[in-house]
């Protein structure tokens, strides 16, 4: 195919080669730089960090550091707050998981639907808390669940409920930033469902309406098994998201009330703060391999399609 | 031709029968529930941006009246007044700009450069790199900003711009995307170029990036929008003097100021709209960079 090529490269293919080789490196190596040191090199350093002792005192000494094995995992076993973080950010993520999914699907289904006008208004609006910052989202939803004048409440008043405080509540104020974080998320979600979709031929709703399927049939027998890909993608993109919650109670709750909202990334950041950093990254270890995990998990179900 | 005509249509003979141009789509029952489960939803999901910004003109004392208020009964840009004197976001504003900005910038320079090396040379490590890109795809802040944190302070970097930048110059959904996209180009037009006599440098500069302009649209927006976005890192990092806008507001919101709602709203408007616009302006790019990663 490359008829003029052999001409020039005939004298030595092997040098053509390592010039090639060194030009594709000096290419990589800006960002391999700044890569390895500011993101790989972290990870494994984190890793090492979390056998330690490391504190805030010895940030300028490293040798007075001392190797302490396992304790500080033994240590994150015992501690309850530690324990009731791990148990709210596992509410956040199998709540919010499914919760999220079935408003982005929901949306989606929705806005696929033939007779849908002005569609693309929909989809900017429904997309547009995406985009936005979490903090600042956070800052609005609190002044709008405030128990007295809030406008969530009074909307419920209206009705003739009568609203709790909703964030001074521990019975209320975790699910209050699940839903607040299903409402940020399911637009990008919704995006993703309507690219799946496309990609199922209208040929398989034809034929079944033809047979008479209803339209909940039609969704349970072709519309799910067919983005079964996509919602498995949607569950680990945004559990990723969801496990390392954070901006929502430092805003809204600061981990609040009786740690009813206190995450793993929330206490991370708060034992970095004492000092403890050994100690913090051993928690922030614990939650990469839940998130590697839940990963994993992913891959092997989209192996088991293919 | 169409689906619309080969269905037969089910629909009460009491709905609107007023057709459309094509298709001979009606207003059914159905679509309307449809419609309005929409716009319920679009309220739902506009409403409190709307809520922010007319309640960022109202006095704090009009915020928490009970019943509230919907549109400012006296409108006032006093909390915007009071954000520009007394509060620094002047300079809270430009931090975020400056760090979006160097950020966006690497990671068009850097995540091309490696995009294009993976994608169309042929190297011994290429394998290596490229899996050890994709590993970190989805390593959270919250790993690694211990040790980095370490690393800046022991640079004397800890609440500088520099400090700020430097962890997020070069990222791997860059690489990925950019790859991706490079990878598409034809190698004909590479090929024809070095038997020119041309080097991959000029390669690179003067045929793939131009030919990546929307990759790099694609992936300056989104770089952009996340920097701006970005809390944990800044937070960790950065001094008063230093704080991009979600740490100053998130700080202003837990602190002394936090009762102070109408200065809070006018912050978030602060925070929020400017990428409300850019996504406005541009949306068909967010979109894009979900299509582009090769997800479909």
């Amino acid at each position: 195919m490359t008829a003029g090529a052999p001409g020039r490269a005939a004298p030595s293919a092997a040098r053509r080669h390592l010039r090639e080789a060194l030009v594709a490196w000096s290419f990589a190596l800006p960002f391999l730089i700044l890569f390895l040191v500011f993101m790989a090199g972290p990870v494994l350093v984190s890793f090492v960090m979390s056998f330690t002792d490391l504190r805030l005192v010895d940030i300028h000494h490293p040798f007075s550091v001392n190797f302490v094995g396992l304790d500080n995992f033994a240590r994150l076993l015992g501690d309850q707050k530690f324990l009731k973080a791990v148990a709210n950010t596992a509410f956040f993520v199998i709540v919010g998981i499914p919760f999220t999914i079935a408003l982005g699907l929901g949306a989606a289904v929705g806005l696929n639907q033939g007779v849908v006008r002005f569609r693309a208004i929909f989809r900017v609006g429904f997309y547009l808390p995406v985009v936005t910052s979490i903090v600042a989202v956070a800052v609005v939803w609190r002044l709008l669940l405030s128990a007295d004048y809030g406008v969530v409440n009074t909307l419920l008043g209206f009705v003739g409920i009568k609203g709790p405080d909703w964030l001074h509540n521990p019975a209320t104020a975790l699910p209050s930033l699940v839903v607040m974080a299903a409402w940020r998320n399911m637009g990008f979600l919704m995006v993703i469902f309507l690219a799946g979709l496309q990609g199922i031929p209208a040929l398989l709703y034809e034929a079944a309406e033809i047979d008479g399927a209803s339209a909940w049939q039609r969704f349970t027998y072709i519309t799910l098994p067919m983005l079964r890909p996509t919602l498995l993608f949607a569950a680990v993109i945004t559990s990723i998201g969801y496990l390392q919650f954070f901006e929502e109670p430092f805003v809204m709750t600061q981990g609040g009330p009786l740690d009813s909202t206190l995450s793993v990334a929330f206490y991370t950041y708060n034992q970095f703060g004492f000092g403890n950093y050994s100690y913090a990254a051993s928690m922030s270890y614990s939650l990469f391999l839940a998130i590697v995990g839940l990963t994993l998990v992913q891959f092997r179900f989209l192996r088991s399609d293919s | 031709m169409t689906r619309a005509d080969a269905i037969p249509q089910r629909k009460a003979a009491g709905a609107a029968q007023t057709a459309t141009p094509r298709g001979g789509r009606r207003w059914s029952l159905g679509s309307v529930w449809l419609h309005l489960a929409l716009i319920i939803g679009l309220i739902l999901l506009v409403g409190p941006f709307i809520w922010m910004l007319l309640g960022s003109f109202k006095p704090t004392p009009e915020i928490r009246q009970i019943p509230p208020t919907w549109l400012p009964a006296n409108p006032t840009v006093q909390n915007y007044g009071d954000l520009l004197a007394k509060r620094n976001f002047p300079l809270y504003f430009l931090n975020s700009v400056i760090v979006a900005f160097a950020v966006t910038a690497g990671n068009l320079v850097f995540c091309s450069m490696l995009g294009y090396a993976l994608a169309k040379l042929r190297f011994p490590g290429k394998r290596l790199i490229f899996l050890l890109v994709l590993g970190m795809l989805m390593v959270p802040g919250v790993v690694t900003f211990i040790p980095l944190f370490v690393l800046v302070s022991n640079l004397g970097l800890a609440n500088t711009y520099l400090g700020l930048m430097l962890p997020f110059l070069a990222g791997p959904f860059g690489v990925f995307l950019m790859r991706q996209f490079i990878g598409e180009l034809p190698d004909e037009l590479i090929d024809a170029a070095r038997v020119d006599g041309a080097t991959e440098y000029y390669i690179f500069a003067r045929i793939i990036l131009p030919l990546s302009g929307p990759a790099l649209a694609t992936l300056g927006i989104l770089t952009f929008l996340a920097s701006w976005n970005s809390f944990l890192w800044p937070l960790v990092v950065a001094g008063e003097d230093h704080y991009t806008l979600p740490v100053a507001l998130a700080l202003f919101s837990v602190g002394q100021n936090s009762t102070n709602f109408g200065l809070l709203l006018a912050g978030a408007v602060v925070v929020v709209l400017p990428v409300l616009l850019v996504f406005l302006a541009l949306q068909r790019y967010f979109t894009q960079g979900i299509a582009m990663t090769g997800f479909k």
